[in-house]
């Protein structure tokens, strides 16, 4: 639940979850064992095919979602349900208030039901003076403790077992034993009477198929198969998005859902309910059905051309399940209701601005929830276009509209980035790291040592550098970014030195600047196209063959981004598409086109880890590449535990939440160390920075972090 | 081998992946006869797995009274079939219901059914379940014993596309896909069997 009413009170609230001991370790566990439960449940299966079948069917179902509940409420009326289709939360709530006392209902059972967390429901009929019992153990219990859910799937997550049991202790007035068979058993038995004395159910729903008018509802406990089987009287409430054509459209999405939601090939019980099924406590020995289906803003976003893919989720949960966020803080941090990158999202649309408002700014773009999503959901993008909206109607914070202003203008921000460096001896002591910051940088700031500016830019060095070539095999131009322009300009050096020995000819384009993504990170939409477009047009694609980055941030954007940002704009709509299709990142341009072999390379064996950026194992889907580049120049790769889990660094993020930015980096560091290797590589220098700067404030010694592209030149014979 | 032998072979395997209990028959009455020895051989409202022996609240121990020794429950059975089950279970000394589950909200002994269908893929049951009796019955039983013609197992989901929705049409219905026990993960993600259904799952292989 979100109830911070700034982003300061939000970071007290993450601060409080992460020393949340139990939940840090249970959602360790989760996201360890769930990686492989997940890769076991779908092994030998075209998962990348299946998530494009349920993404499209979904895309087709929803352009057409009036026909097909047209469809849906005539086959479901003819074998005796009432659908009634409520605007939003409110007129849902009355819908079935109403429903209730019609008929004469006194107690409510349920099973689990995302929607009816949505619309606040149990209060609602509990105001009402109806008795309203949850009966998914897990549903139940955060039900009997007054709190809202910690995961979609797994609801109570955060609870330990002695929690439940002194839970329950108090539930049944009888001390009970800590022990997870025995509680469930309790439950069981407690539960049992409650479907006993219930004269109305509500379950959720996991379609709403047109062609046969049937409600499905997947539960591995099958207390949806008693909610919806005792009571003389059954409320199906289901989100408008369920609608799905046919039984074979449901059949594709039931293929994913329990796989990616937790590993398991299929839920216990799939219920697929028609009509008034027999019931014999009802009159005329024919249950009364209702199927409430909620628009509240579903509708408009299934028109929307950008966010209708939101309709897409399936509810799996596995969006959190891999986020790096969600492991440190639990889902009442990382969500209001839906929670993980959906929650972030549908937080807005259902929620309103308000509680979105520091929720969406959570969000580290590692692209993992993207990487897994059963419905392809383009989640981190729109969480950034969410978190741009709601800046542009409720104005921009001073700091990100500042970073815009100067990022707009290249000659501004590098004369900053000169001036910064002619006055930072005090603070570097001479070393290559600021050593002392002024307070109001360095605040949450100590887990990291953080670099200083170079003596000479890359830009200025490169005039002396350019290798000369007289029969080019390829002509290069390279796109530096700020970081190795800046900071790490040896990085950039080191690839031109290996191009120069494959007769490449490099050409660095003066006019390029930062590539835009902190600044579209901060939800700055106006500065980040204007930056996309002097970087398009600082290039002249036509006249080289690749243009090479060696920052697999910048690659990611440059190469996705740009044609999203600069769609719109009739002029460089085009030119940006050429310019994306001839970004390449480092690893993939020195092993897919250079080939490297190891002949060229003084081979000395040393124990190497690998770091994979996120935007480079995802963003760009380059896995293979660098890992075998370490092998190929001679050293000795050994794999590191979660070496696709993002660094903690994000930009801007980072400087936004840097405890969480520290534990992200605790964590890799202590895999790093556990390879006992003294390389670490990867191909980013934001990760560099922010890895580098993690064993220097550790105290220095140990694992040394550099570039690929600077381990194959120091080898280069 | 054969492509029925392969997907029974295959359909054992899933279903045992989720702890059900998989035997081959050759006939109803073989199936009638396990049922009840494995009702013979399981103790009475098995005290140390579902809970009785758990301090509950007074009303809830309330439900856990008045069950008649034990009981199989064997909704939709055909009548005839039905009869030699309840002579079967007479001479072992055990009650034979067809009906009136809820009269036995705090749970029965066995549950006997047949099933229209299975898919190997995941090794599930398709049971038509219209009749409130039958749904009862295979909630409330601590231990499901299901019947499955091999004629009618198939082997993706996809292949039962056609039934469940043949099954679905033409008025009220309801139909379930029944994959292994009632099971929870739902405290620290420990399974835990039986949460609110059967305890044990057991899939009779009929070979039709
Ligand atoms: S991009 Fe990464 S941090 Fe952001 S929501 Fe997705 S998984 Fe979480
Ligand atoms: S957004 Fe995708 S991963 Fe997240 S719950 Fe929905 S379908 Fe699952």
């Amino acid at each position: 639940m979100q109830n911070a009413h700034d982003l300061k009170e939000y970071r007290g609230e993450l601060s409080g979850a992460l020393h949340n001991d139990f939940l840090r370790e249970a959602l360790d566990r989760f996201a360890v064992a769930y990686r492989t439960s997940r890769s076991n449940a779908f092994s030998g299966m075209d998962v990348d095919g299946l998530i494009k079948e349920i993404a499209d069917g979904k895309d087709a179902a929803m352009a057409r979602l009036d026909e097909l509940l047209a469809e849906f409420t005539r086959k479901a009326e003819a074998a005796g349900a009432v659908v009634h289709v409520a605007r939003d939360a409110e007129e849902a709530n009355a819908i079935i208030a109403d429903i209730a006392q019609k008929a004469g209902v006194k107690r409510v059972i349920k099973s689990k039901s995302m929607t009816a967390e949505e619309i606040h429901l149990n209060p609602y009929l509990e105001a009402r003076g109806l008795e309203v019992t949850e009966t998914d153990l897990g549903e139940w219990i955060i039900q009997l403790r007054h709190e809202g859910p910690t995961h979609m799937v797994m609801p109570a997550i955060h609870l330990s077992r002695y929690q439940v049991a002194d839970l329950f202790t108090d539930v049944t007035g009888a001390k009970q034993e800590v022990d997870i068979e025995k509680l469930v058993k309790v439950a069981r038995r407690e539960l049992r009477r409650k479907f006993a004395e219930a004269d109305m159910g509500i379950s959720g729903g996991n379609f709403a198929v047109a062609e046969t008018g049937s409600i499905v509802v997947c539960t591995n406990e099958g207390n949806a198969r008693l909610v919806t089987t005792l009571p003389r009287v059954h409320v199906a409430l289901v989100g408008l998005d369920k609608l799905t054509a046919t039984v074979r459209d449901a059949l594709t999405v039931l293929r994913a859902l329990p796989k990616n939601a937790t590993g398991q090939a299929i839920t216990s019980y799939v219920s697929w309910i028609t009509g008034a099924t027999e019931c014999q406590t009802a009159p005329g020995g024919k249950k009364e059905m209702h199927v409430v289906f909620l628009d509240n803003g579903r509708r408009k976003l299934a028109k929307d051309p950008l966010f209708s893919q939101v309709l897409r989720c399936i509810r799996c949960g596995a969006c959190a399940n891999v986020c790096p966020v969600y492991r440190l803080v639990g889902g009442h941090q990382l969500g209001h209701i839906y929670i993980g990158a959906i929650g972030l999202i549908l937080t807005y649309f259902y929620h309103g601005k308000d509680k979105a408002k520091n929720l969406v700014q959570n969000c580290i773009n590692c692209g993992a929830c993207k990487a897994v999503c059963a419905g392809g959901i383009d989640l981190p993008r729109l969480i950034k276009e969410i978190h741009a909206r709601i800046q542009d109607e409720e104005g921009h914070p001073l700091q990100s509209a500042l970073l815009g202003r100067v990022l707009k203008s290249r000659k501004l921000f590098h004369t900053l980035l000169r001036t910064a460096k002619s006055v930072q001896k005090p603070i570097t002591g001479g070393t290559p790291f600021l050593r002392h910051l002024p307070m109001i940088f360095a605040k949450g700031q100590e887990f990291r040592a953080l670099p200083a500016i170079a003596e000479t830019p890359f830009r200025d060095r490169f005039a002396s550098i350019k290798p000369k070539v007289a029969n080019p095999r390829l002509r290069v131009a390279l796109f530096s970014g700020c970081v190795q322009d800046f900071v790490y300009p040896e990085q950039a050096e080191a690839a031109v030195k290996l191009l120069g020995k494959h007769d490449i000819d490099v050409t660095f384009p003066m006019e390029q600047s930062c590539c835009g993504l902190p600044v579209q990170m901060m939800g700055e939409r106006e500065a980040s196209r204007s930056v996309a477009a002097q970087n398009v047009n600082a290039f002249a694609p036509d006249s080289c063959d690749y243009i090479l980055t060696l920052c697999a941030s910048c690659a990611s954007h440059l190469k996705h981004g740009y044609p999203e940002i600069l769609a719109d704009d009739p002029v460089m709509a085009a030119r940006a598409r050429t310019f994306a299709e001839k970004i390449i990142d480092f690893s993939s341009f020195a092993h897919d086109v250079l080939k490297v072999a190891p002949g060229e390379f003084t081979a000395d064996g040393k124990r190497t880890t690998y770091h994979a950026p996120c935007h480079l194992c995802r963003g760009l889907g380059v896995t293979k590449a660098p890992r075998e580049l370490i092998s190929t120049c001679g050293l000795d790769y050994v794999p590191c535990e979660e070496e696709d889990v993002c660094c903690g660094f994000g930009g801007t993020y980072s400087m936004k939440f840097p405890e969480l930015s520290a534990e992200l980096l605790k964590k890799k560091l202590a895999n790093v160390e556990k390879t006992g290797a003294e390389l670490l590589l990867t191909d980013c220098p934001g990760c560099i920075m922010q890895l580098r700067g993690g064993f220097e404030a550790k105290g220095g010694r140990g694992v040394r972090v550099i570039h690929v592209a600077e381990a194959l030149a120091e080898r280069l014979k | 081998m054969s492509d029925r032998n392969r997907l029974v072979e295959l359909f054992t395997e899933k279903a045992q992946l989720t702890s059900a209990i998989v035997a081959r028959v050759k006939t109803l009455d073989e199936a009638l006869a396990y049922t009840v020895d494995v009702c013979e051989k399981k103790e009475a409202c098995q005290i140390l797995m579902s809970g009785c022996e758990s301090e509950l609240s007074d009303k809830a121990g309330e439900l856990c009274d008045g069950k008649p020794g034990k009981v199989i429950v064997a909704p939709a059975l055909p009548k005839a079939d039905f009869a030699r089950l309840r002579d079967m279970c007479q001479a072992h000394g055990i009650h034979c219901l067809s009906g009136g589950m809820r009269k036995h909200l705090g749970g029965v002994d066995v549950g006997f059914t047949i099933a229209q269908g299975g898919f190997v893929e995941t090794g599930s049951l398709v049971l038509d379940s219209d009749s409130e009796e039958l749904r009862l019955a295979t909630m409330l039983c601590e231990v499901h014993v299901c019947m499955l013609p091999v004629s009618t197992l198939r082997e993706k989901s996809y292949d039962v596309a056609e039934q469940t929705s043949a099954l679905a049409s033409d008025g009220p219905s309801y139909v379930a896909y029944v994959t292994g026990a009632s099971r929870t993960a739902d405290i620290e993600r420990v399974l835990a069997i039986g949460v609110h259904g059967p305890l044990e799952m057991h899939i009779l292989l009929l070979e039709d």
